[in-house]
């Protein structure tokens, strides 16, 4: 039972083309020969009264063939398996019932060749190749009920031998071989345990080691991606400091989120949001933002009209305050959210600013007032500018 | 080490005494020494602060800098929080034992909460991060030389959250709550204000600003809430 390759199809009765239930024809497919041979063979024993017998273990114990739609088999599993398992009762006490009715009829012979049919139709069933691969994912083979089965294919199995040597007499004649084989068998499980132990541990070693270099690559990868490329970008900007500085941020941003935060959520939460808002503006507009909040909370759609107005005066300290970084400081409290944006930049005159220019009067203002809050701006010529942007919480909580 | 002084004075001069710091003279600079692993920084930074300070000394590790920190007493220490052999925690540690009048800045390039937090309380009396300019640099500088506190916008903020009002009373309510003033005062500095312009905004003079973030510091320092520490870890957790 070694085939390597899962290639070899799980034992099924073929539902297309079968003569009784599939049985021959499931086992010739399972088996990778014509399916003549083995209805031949069943006939050919169905005369000695054990093929029908075997005929009617497989017929049991294989599944017929998968249809095309393997989910509602799924959701009948459970089911499925009780009722297995009351089959198998059944079909002991039938067993047994035939053994008392007609046991005198038939040689015992073929009982206990029955017993070992039906160890050897478990273990196959248990070690199928396909199955197997299962077994690695999830469970059967190292689970109780795997080890049942095993133990009770190997009982039916030793049943049937040492029954069917005993009424041929030749258990006496056999004891001495049996005695050598069983001393070998002990002597190599001894002798490959070791080996097996090694093979085993090994696997996990190697498994370890898989693991680890995985995440070597996937560390390369991203200093690859990320740093290197930058770094280079570096070099070939380095007549434009305002550019290289860029540069230089957004790396510094993605790399420290990589290595000290986890995954920010950035569309439940005020701070992530807005610490989002900021490095997006410094990445496209190029003046460093630095950005401090206190406290965090979930957003709502005030706080998003307030995240998109702090957006539209970001921008604006960027393009046209002419200062070095700006200032964002957000304040999440029970009632309200406050943020400030401030620029110590050339500032302007408010009031000299022209009715048709939409940056603060509509992207601003009028955002902050649709939703429920104020926006306030604080400038002069010569003293920066401070927009001041406060939103009452829809939800108040902590 | 302090054999590995060089030539400073590369780099433009900082004028100490420009109308947006809070001293007249800028007379006396400050001696310095710079705690550091890196030696390309330390030498970045003699370059950028230039004749405004008077670099006395520069230092890689926990032990040297112990050493000449002792050896030659400055007036500040610029110190690195992340050092091989313990760290600035360690530094402060040793030196604030037999040297409590010796004040230290520390930069970082790190904002981590736990390392902000962690270094003020153990005795510096101002975070900054090595994003700075040399200008700024220098103002920090001067300021903790005489004796005020420095906050930057992000450690102000940090101090607001770790003092957030919780639901637990406070163990010892002088030390465990921020004043009103005090959290204006921490509110404007974390939106980027400088002293002048808090002490402007607030109807106050620059020394109150100072003694305010003095008092936070303080506090900063002294109190054991456990809020604190728990929010710290916390963030560690990142």
């Amino acid at each position: 039972m070694t085939e390597t390759a899962a290639d070899t199809p799980r034992y099924h009765r073929v539902r297309d083309g079968r003569v009784i239930a599939g049985v021959g024809g499931g086992l010739a497919e399972h088996l990778g020969i014509p399916a003549i041979v083995p209805r031949l063979a069943f006939v050919a024993l169905g005369f000695a009264g054990i093929g029908i017998v075997i005929y009617a273990v497989f017929w049991y114990f294989a599944p017929p063939a998968p249809t095309a739609t393997p989910d509602s088999g799924e959701r009948e599993q459970p089911r499925r398996d009780l009722r297995r398992s009351f089959g198998y009762i059944a079909l002991a006490g039938v067993v047994v019932l035939l053994f008392l009715v007609f046991g005198w009829m038939l040689d015992p012979v073929i009982w206990f060749l029955m017993f070992g049919a039906l160890g050897a139709a478990t273990l196959w069933r248990q070690a199928n190749p396909t199955l197997r691969d299962e077994l690695v994912a999830t469970r059967p083979l190292y689970s109780t009920k795997g080890w049942l089965r095993t133990g009770f294919g190997v009982l039916l199995i030793l049943i049937g031998v040492i029954g069917f040597l005993t009424f041929q007499d030749q258990l006496a004649e056999a004891r001495a071989g049996l005695t050598f084989a069983l001393t070998l068998i002990v002597g190599i499980a001894l002798t490959a345990a070791p080996w097996i132990v090694v093979l085993v541990r090994e696997r996990g070693r190697e498994r370890r080691e898989r693991i680890r270099n995985q995440e070597r690559a996937e560390l390369a990868a991203h200093i690859h991606d990320s740093v290197l490329h930058t770094l280079t970008l570096i070099q070939r900007r380095c007549d434009d400091p305002r550019e290289v500085q860029r540069l230089a941020r957004v790396q510094e941003r993605a790399l420290r989120s990589w290595l000290y935060q986890r995954p920010a959520d950035a569309d439940t939460t005020v701070k992530p949001a807005l610490e989002r808002v900021a490095a997006e503006v410094e990445e496209s507009h190029g003046v460093p933002i630095e950005v401090v909040c206190v406290g965090d909370g979930p957003i709502d759609d005030g706080i998003r009209a307030q995240l998109r107005a702090s957006r539209e005066a970001m921008v604006n300290a960027s393009k046209y305050s002419g200062a070095e970084n700006i200032s964002v400081f957000g304040e999440v409290e029970p009632e309200e959210v406050l943020v400030f944006v401030r620029d110590r930049g050339e500032g302007f005159d408010i009031d000299a600013v022209p009715d048709d220019r939409m940056g603060v009067r509509g992207s601003i203002r009028g955002r902050m007032e649709r939703h429920g809050g104020e926006a306030r701006i604080r400038t002069a010529p010569g003293e920066g500018t401070e927009v001041q942007l406060r939103m009452p919480r829809a939800t108040r909580q902590e | 080490m302090a054999s590995c002084r060089r030539a400073a004075g590369m780099g433009k001069v900082p004028d100490v005494a420009d109308e947006n710091t809070t001293f007249g003279s800028g007379a006396a600079v400050p001696r310095v020494v710079i705690v550091d692993d890196h030696r390309l920084f330390r030498s970045g930074v003699r370059g950028e602060l230039g004749d405004a300070v008077d670099v006395i000394g520069e230092a890689g590790d926990v032990d040297s800098a112990v050493h000449v920190i002792t050896e030659h007493p400055p007036d500040i220490v610029l110190l690195d929080v992340h050092l091989p052999g313990g760290g600035g925690v360690e530094v402060l540690r040793r030196v604030l034992a037999s040297q409590p009048e010796i004040k230290f800045l520390a930069l970082s390039v790190s904002d981590a909460a736990e390392d902000v937090i962690g270094v003020v309380r153990g005795g510096a009396r101002g975070y900054v991060t090595k994003t700075i300019s040399g200008k700024e640099l220098a103002d920090a500088i001067v300021r903790v030389a005489d004796g005020d506190a420095v906050f930057s916008p992000r450690l102000a903020g940090f101090v607001l959250d770790a003092f957030a009002a919780t639901d637990s009373p406070p163990m010892d309510p002088e030390l465990d709550r921020l004043t009103q003033r005090e959290r204006e005062v921490l509110r404007l500095i974390a939106r980027g204000y400088a002293y002048k312009e808090v002490g402007k905004e607030l109807f106050i003079s620059v020394k109150t600003v100072e003694t305010h973030v003095s008092s936070v510091l303080r506090k900063l320092q002294l109190s054991n809430r456990h809020e604190l520490s728990r929010w710290a870890s916390a963030r560690k957790l990142f």
